[in-house]
This record gives structure tokens, sequence and C-alpha cells, in this order.
């Protein structure tokens, strides 16, 4: 922890002073949009090609995905371990059904109520952003289930019973099974281009150096507490975003279910496993979940028993999940978010650069040209805290 | 003129062979060996960052060597724990005293005792050598002056009955006056056959007590030898790592400049 | 003369909360610990003096006397193992690892030993009570229960204060390296610590299982943790006398939300408790006993 912590402070004089020139690890940002491009492409169009099983168990896929990305976000770059996104799984769930019951189409519904889920998260904000680990943790939960007492006691939502979203639906149901898929996709898209311009913007290098050290971030300026908000209401939405796709896709929303812990239980299992502070992890994390889930799936409740015990494992002895393994192996980055720091030519390197080099990281040289980005420069951020 | 043991006979209390450590990266102590005799008050000198501190803290197991050995006594202690070395009877009274703030006094020195090798030392005996001590030993031990702190760290480590003491810097922060009262102490500690390895910035205040110099600089030894063996230009000369360090110190001391 | 009732009853009820959540203090407190499997391990509990009651036929109320020494010798290996494994990576990986087992003990007990829900048998001495005046009825079981959760953190404060085991586990609290060089193994002492913290959740579970309520594989996490939790923020960190006045608010305002909501709403009991919470955390972040010391 010390490494990080004095790398941390090295960090922020940087960010703020012009000893160094800071610029984006841009290698193959190219090609990988392009891959990203067909991906997403032979996604959509997997609908007029494979079963409506298949793509039911995609849109579950791209649910979790979701989810982990926004916990990931809020623990892997904000520092904000939550227990309680299923407050805004909820939130987003009903809303819904509220919208349905007004005669707004689900579909169009599914964005509202991912900005209602948003809008709920800035009082949550409030009240929670002075507490950090086990308090924000436990606090995040108890006003989860604030969230689910308050909505379930509403008895037009069908209170504790849950409430059916089929005298909304006018699809057929290869439609609805298509369409719902089409939306999962692009919630999923976009949640994954928000996270990335999130930490290629300029919140991004702060949420770096709260990562490593919040309490020397912070006292590089005030810009922490604006990031982190940003950071809570976007992972609201995303949870309010993936609460809606649930609700589509179960056509039945029930308090015990969408408010359920078991959702932040998956979302950290499934970021845990994959990865935990970078893009790819959760990505990662979500399908090893399902796999595990569909291998294991005839036995009960097993397979989640076998997840969280490698999520505990991983999260001891691999703390940066399988992906951290992959990358270090094969030094691949699909979404590079780090940075570079650069010496500039008047300035001794010494003094810009943390104190020690990175293990495995080549130490720019003393003499490095300060115009030419090379390897020698080192890439802050991509590698987890 | 090396103060030579008596015919080399009994191996040294405390040996350290080859000592490497690092923080991260940082290479803090490159290659030290020392030998402490018993009844030797050996003192380490040098400035800030040459490697005084993490010496003693690998010495007594707070920091995990890269290389190199610890013997007490012969036995080889490098892989043992720094709870299982205070039985064997190494304690370190740390640097900035540590002390445990929430408890008082009195229960700092019975923390102390716990794990207390058999020997002359109590927390009777400890009040008997600060008299104050008795009165205030149900005060807690955040509310003492930063000297009277120094004192119960001291105490806490001696009821231990460690067959070496070491000690981190204990003048730092303290008035010249209270610095000159605790190490007016010594003479009380070595009568009662406890070996003292030092650590000391104050140059002259290592060589009024000292039986034992050693210099460090960025980590590596510079010099060692006897304080009356050593000149001051030389001694400077080690301490600052000018390279005018004249021969005939080497020679005399018979000391590898390294 | 209702209110009255309800704010003994939740005294009586605050003083079982008290004791479920002075162990997630302790654990904090010397560890720097929030043990989110906490609540868990009371269910663990209630289900292993099940098992103590079936293989020894001892009576349901006095099957701690058994369930307790298992609970602390599990604490002990739990912390020797997964938690100190966990420490040493970190806060963040602790609450993770924490939160891991916590779900991991759920889903294995719903696997193993189904979704229904128990009792302890207390037997007839569970329903005796005495009344004051006409509306004020006191069980006698309650009653005890609060005496035995008052004792148990009076030797507590005794046991940390006096004994020597106590002290060093406030000196590892204090200092964990100073401690080391004193002698003392912080892994050691902080598996007593965990072994104190289990065998008083162990004890407040077959409580508050026996008395107050029936138990199934999800109650932890969703009940029983939060209230450990609330009572640790209400009462302050760190001091046990917090501890209890932080259990007999939450016990209190948990009474009157049950009062309030009625049988419409029962819900409302864990409503008003967690509402009092979040309100003392944005009011007083330090609990009640802040207030003391900044007064």
């Amino acid at each position: 922890m010390s490494t990080t912590g004095s790398r941390a402070a090295a960090l922020v004089p940087a960010f703020t002073a012009p000893d160094v020139r800071v610029t984006r690890s841009r290698r193959s940002t190219v090609w990988v949009a392009a891959v990203a491009v067909v991906l997403v492409a032979v996604l959509a169009y997997l609908p007029y090609l494979v079963y409506s099983g298949t793509t039911s168990l995609l849109v579950n896929v791209f649910i979790l995905m979701i989810m982990a990305s926004m916990w990931n976000l809020l623990a892997g770059y904000a520092g904000l371990v939550s227990v309680g996104q299923q407050g805004f799984v909820g939130i987003g769930a009903y809303a819904v059904v509220v919208f349905a019951q007004h005669g707004v189409d689900v579909f169009v519904a599914l964005p509202l109520a991912m900005l209602v889920s948003g809008i709920v998260g800035i009082p949550v904000w409030w009240l929670l952003r002075r507490l950090r680990t086990a308090y924000f943790a436990i606090a995040s939960w108890v006003v989860a289930s604030v969230l689910a007492a308050i909505v379930t006691s509403i008895s037009s939502l069908g209170s504790g019973t849950g409430i059916s979203l089929l005298p909304y639906l006018n699809f057929s149901a290869t439609l609805l099974g298509a369409i719902t898929y089409w939306a999962a996709l692009t919630v999923l898209v976009a949640a994954l281009a928000a996270g990335y311009l999130l930490l290629r913007g300029r919140g991004g290098l702060v949420l770096t150096a709260v990562r490593d050290d919040e309490i020397a971030a912070r006292s590089a300026g005030g810009r922490v507490g604006r990031v982190q908000r940003l950071v809570f209401v976007v992972a609201a939405i995303g949870c309010g975003g993936a609460g809606a796709l649930l609700a589509i896709s179960q056509i039945f929303v029930q308090g015990s279910n969408v408010f359920n812990v078991s959702w932040s239980a998956e979302m950290i299992f499934a970021t845990i496993i994959g990865g935990i502070g970078s893009i790819e992890g959760p990505i990662i994390g979500a399908i090893i979940y399902y796999v595990i889930y569909e291998t294991l799936g005839n036995y009960g409740t097993w397979y989640f028993i076998v997840l969280g015990v490698i999520a505990m494992a991983v999260a001891i002895w691999a703390r940066r999940g399988l992906w951290g393994l992959v990358a270090d192996r094969f030094n691949i980055r699909i979404f590079p978010v780090g940075y570079y720091l650069w010496p500039r030519a008047d300035m001794v390197p010494a003094a810009s650069v943390p104190p020690g080099p990175v293990p495995g990281t080549p130490v720019p040289p003393p003499a490095a040209p300060a115009a030419s980005p090379s390897p020698a420069g080192e890439e802050l951020g991509a590698d987890g805290g | 003129m090396t103060a030579v043991p008596s015919a080399g006979a009994l191996p040294p209390l405390l040996e350290v062979a080859g000592l490497t450590a690092h923080h991260g990266q940082l290479r803090a102590l490159d290659g030290v060996s020392l030998q402490v005799r018993a009844g030797d008050v050996y003192a380490i000198i040098g400035a800030n960052g040459a490697g005084k501190s993490t010496l003693l803290r690998t010495i007594a197991g707070l920091h995990r060597p890269t290389a190199g050995s610890v013997r007490l006594d012969g036995e080889d202690v490098t892989g043992r724990r720094a709870e299982r070395r205070l039985a064997a009877g190494i304690a370190l009274v740390p640097e900035g005293r540590r002390l445990f703030p929430s408890l008082t006094v009195e229960e700092n020195l019975l923390v102390g005792a716990s794990y207390a090798r058999p020997g002359p030392w109590s927390v009777e005996r400890v009040y008997e050598l600060f008299g104050w001590m008795r009165d205030r030993r149900r005060q807690p031990a955040s509310q003492l002056s930063g000297g009277e702190q120094q004192a119960v760290a001291l105490g806490r480590a001696l009821v231990a009955n460690p067959r070496v003491l070491l000690l981190d810097e204990l003048s730092l922060g303290l008035a010249p006056v209270v610095v000159h009262r605790i190490y007016g102490m010594l003479p009380d500690l070595l009568s009662t056959g406890v070996t003292v390895l030092l650590v000391e910035q104050d140059v002259s205040q290592a060589l009024r007590v000292a039986s034992r110099i050693h210099c460090l600089l960025e980590g590596r030894t510079t010099l060692e030898g006897t304080p009356d063996g050593l000149t001051a230009d030389s001694i400077e000369g080690a301490y600052f790592g000018l390279a005018a360090v004249p021969e005939s110190a080497h020679e005399g001391l018979g000391v590898d400049p390294a | 003369m209702i209110w009255v009732n309800d704010i003994i009853q939740g005294i009586l009820l605050g003083g079982l909360y008290a004791l479920f959540a002075c162990g997630l203090s302790l654990m904090f407190g010397v560890m720097k610990v929030i043990n989110l499997a906490h609540g868990d391990l009371a269910v663990v509990a209630a289900y292993v003096a099940l098992g103590v009651i079936a293989l020894t036929h001892i009576p349901g109320v006095w099957s701690f006397v058994l369930v307790v020494p298992i609970m602390a010798v599990g604490g002990y290996f739990l912390q020797r193992t997964l938690i100190q494994a966990s420490l040493e990576r970190g806060t963040i990986t602790t609450l993770l690892v924490t939160f891991g087992l916590s779900i991991v003990i759920e889903t294995v007990l719903l696997q193993f030993l189904s979704a229904n829900s128990h009792g302890i048998p207390d037997g007839s001495f569970g329903t005796a009570s005495f009344s004051i005046g006409s509306q004020i009825s006191i069980g006698w079981l309650d009653l005890i229960i609060l005496v035995v959760a008052v004792t148990v953190l009076l030797v507590l404060q005794f046991y940390l204060s006096r004994s020597r085991n106590g002290r060093l586990i406030r000196a590892v609290a204090d200092d964990r390296e100073a401690a080391q060089l004193a002698g003392a193994d912080y892994r050691h002492i902080f598996g007593i610590a965990a072994a104190i913290a289990l065998g008083t959740v162990a004890l407040a579970g077959v409580a508050y299982f026996g008395m107050y309520s029936q138990f199934d594989p999800t109650i932890g996490t969703g009940q029983l943790l939060l209230y450990a939790f609330e009572v640790v923020v209400i009462g302050g960190l760190g001091s046990l006398w917090g501890t209890l006045a932080g259990g007999i608010v939450l016990g209190v305002v948990q009474q009157i939300g049950a009062q309030i909501g009625g049988a419409a709403h029962p819900d409302y009991q864990f409503l008003a408790g967690q509402l009092v919470f979040l309100a003392v955390l944005v009011v007083l972040p330090q609990g009640l006993t802040g207030i003391r010391r900044t007064a």
C-alpha cells in the first residue's frame, strides 16, 4: 500500500504543477474502436440468427455487465464500496412500471427510468457523501432497504406482492424478446462508453489518484468530491437501467427480488473475479459468472457458492482478477485509460516522476526527450491499485 | 589499536552479517555487518536516510531483509518474527517511542512484561529507576511529556529482560537536558548485564557513551571502530561521505572503506 | 400507557441488540474490521444450537453453554485464516471478503438446510411473565436476557481493562507493531478478540431466536447485520456503554415504529430504526458518545 500511496502523492502534484506533461495512452485506440463497432454490429444482428433462448440469456449477461461496470466505477475507481446498488436496480424497475401505468411505452420508459434513478441518486449521495469504507458500504445498504420499504408500501405498485408488466406490453413474444435484447445491448454500450469517457475525461486522473490514495488526492483540491458525486450518479443511472431492463425482460416486478442485496453480490462477484479497476474486468467477470451459472445451474445454488468462494480467493490472492493476470501476462489493454507522465526537457525527471520505479515497468530514462512519447513512459492507472 | 576481544574466545552476542534490506525498490541497507559483544554500548551513527532505523528494525524483526543474517549468541534468528525475537532476548525501543496511548503508564509496562524472560528487571525495578513513574502510573501514557514517554518506552523494553537492547534515536525531539538525563541511565542498565545497540544522529552524544562506533552512509558501512581510535576528520568523512577519508584512519581501524 | 409499555419492551430488546453489536464493535476497535458476515454468524449459531439440542437433548435455553464455546473457537480460526489474510491486503479487501463470506454462508445454509423458518424451543419459561398495572406485561425471559446482556457487557469491560489478555487486546488495537516489539503475536490476539466477538454474537443469536424471532438463512444479512451496525453507529464505535445506549435507542425506536405501523405496516419497525440510523449518520457522525466527548 505504501508504494501506491507514494505514487499517488507524486501523481497529485503532477496534476497541478507544470512540471510534467500528461498524455493519454493512445496506442491501439483506433483498432479497438473498429473491433468494438464490428462486435456490436454482430451482436445487434444476433436476434436474426439465434433462438430467443440465447438472446434472453444474453440479456441477463448484459444486465450483469452493466451492473458490474457501474460497481467497478464506484469501487474500482472512485473508492466507494457500495453494497446498496440494489436500491437503484429496484428504483429503475419500479419506475418502468409507473411510466407504463401512465401510458408510456416500456422502451420509452427505459431511459426515463434511468433518469429517475439518477435523480434519486443525488439526495442519496448527499446522505452518504462523507462516509467511507464500511460506513459507506452499510449505509448504502440501509438506504437501499429504506427505498425498498418505501416503494413496496405503495399499494398501486402491488405492495410487496409484486406487479406484472404484461397489461402494458403490446408486442408479440418474439418481437418483445428482440427489442429487449437490442435495448439491453444499447444500455450496455452506453454504460461502457460512459465509463470509458468518464475515465478518459478530466475526472479520470482525479479518480485514478483517489483509487490510489484518497487523502493524497483530496489534498490536491476540492475536485474529488464532485467527481465522486458524478460517478455515484452515473452508477445510479446505470443500475437503474439494469433494473428497468430486468423489469422488462422478466415482465414482473417484485420488491423482494429487485431490491435484493444479491444484486450487489452478483455485481461484486463478477467485478472481483473479472478484475476490479479495469473496464475489461467486469465484462469478463460477467461472462465467467454466466459460464459457471450455466455449468452448475442444475445443482441449486451451488453456482453462487462457487462464485462467492472464487471471488473471496481472488480478492485475497489475485487482486486484479482474471483480466489483471491476462493483461500482465500479455501486456494488453483494450481500453487504455491510463496516463503517461513525461518529464519536460528542462526538468530533472527525478523530481517529477514517482520516487521509485514501479516493479515491472521501465523507468523513463533521465535524458528522455519530452516531445516523443516512447514505451519508456510510465503508465499509471491501468495497473490496479 | 582495534579493541581486540578477549582472544576471540567468546562469540559476539549479536552478529549481523551482510544484511541487505529494501523499502520497495530502494535499497536501504547494503551488506551491513557488525558484531556486538556482551557489555558493549555499540552506537550506529549516520545522517538522515543512512539506514540506521532500518538496521535496527531489521534486527528486531519488524523488517524482512532481502539478504544476510542476524545471529543472537550464535543462534540464527533471521527468519523469526519480531515477537519471537523478544523471547530470544532482542528488545527494540522504537523511534518515536510508540507507547500505547490509551493505556496507562503501568499498563504499558505490564504489556512489556507480558512475555518477559527471567531476569533482574521488573515493573518495580523500573519504578526504582524512574522515581516519578510510580506516582503517575495510573495516567494515560498519552498525557506524558516527550521525555517521560521515552522513559516509559525504555522501561517497557527493559521489563522484558532483553539481552540486547536496541535504542532508536532516544534523543529525537527531546530537550538536551532530558537527553542527558536519559543517557545518564545507561551505566545503570549496563550494570544489570544488558548490552546496548543504539542509533544516534547526534555524533558527539554517541561518542560520549559508546564503546564502539559504526557509521552508515546510504545503507553502507563507512566506518567502524572505538571512539578513541577515531579522529574527528575520519568521522566527518564517513558521516557525510566525503572522499577525503584519510587512509590512516582505515588502516588504524582495520576497516574496509567499501 | 401503551407508549410506556413500548419503551419498556424497547429497553428489554435493546439489551439484546447491544449484545449483538458488541462483537462487531470489538472487532472494529481491535482489528479495524467491519465484519459484514456478523449477522450470518448469529444465524449459524442458531443452527448450531438446533444441532446441539437435537444431539444432546439439552433444554433449548441452555444450549448456549455449548454453542458459545463452539462459535468462539470457530471465530478464532476464521480470524486466523480468512480475515487475517484479507486484513493483510487492506480495508477494502476485508470488506469485500467478509461480504462474500456473508453471502456464501447464507447460500450454503439455504442449499443444505432449506429456507424454512425455525425457532429455538424455550419451553414454558419463554412465555412466563409478570404484569405491572393492566397494560404492562414483562416477560421473565426478556428481563433475564436484558440482565444477561448487561452482565456480559460488564464482564467484557472488566476483562478488557483488568486481565492480561484484555490489556494485550487494547495494546494491539493501539499499535500493532509496538505490541509485536513487546512480544505479542498480534494475529493470536486478533484471534482472541474474534473468539470473544463470536462468543457474544452466538449468545445473542441463541437468545434472540429463542425469544423474539424465528430464523431462516436470510435473516442474517437482511436484518441482523444492519441492526448491529445501527446500534454501533448510534452508540458510537469503540465504547461498550455507547453500544448499550445504542441498543436501547434502537430497541425503543423499533417498538415505537411497530406501534405506529400496527398490523398494516409491520416493516415500520425496521424502517424506524433505519431512519434514525441515517439521521445519526448525517447529524452526529460520531454517534451518541460523540456528543458527550465534544460537550
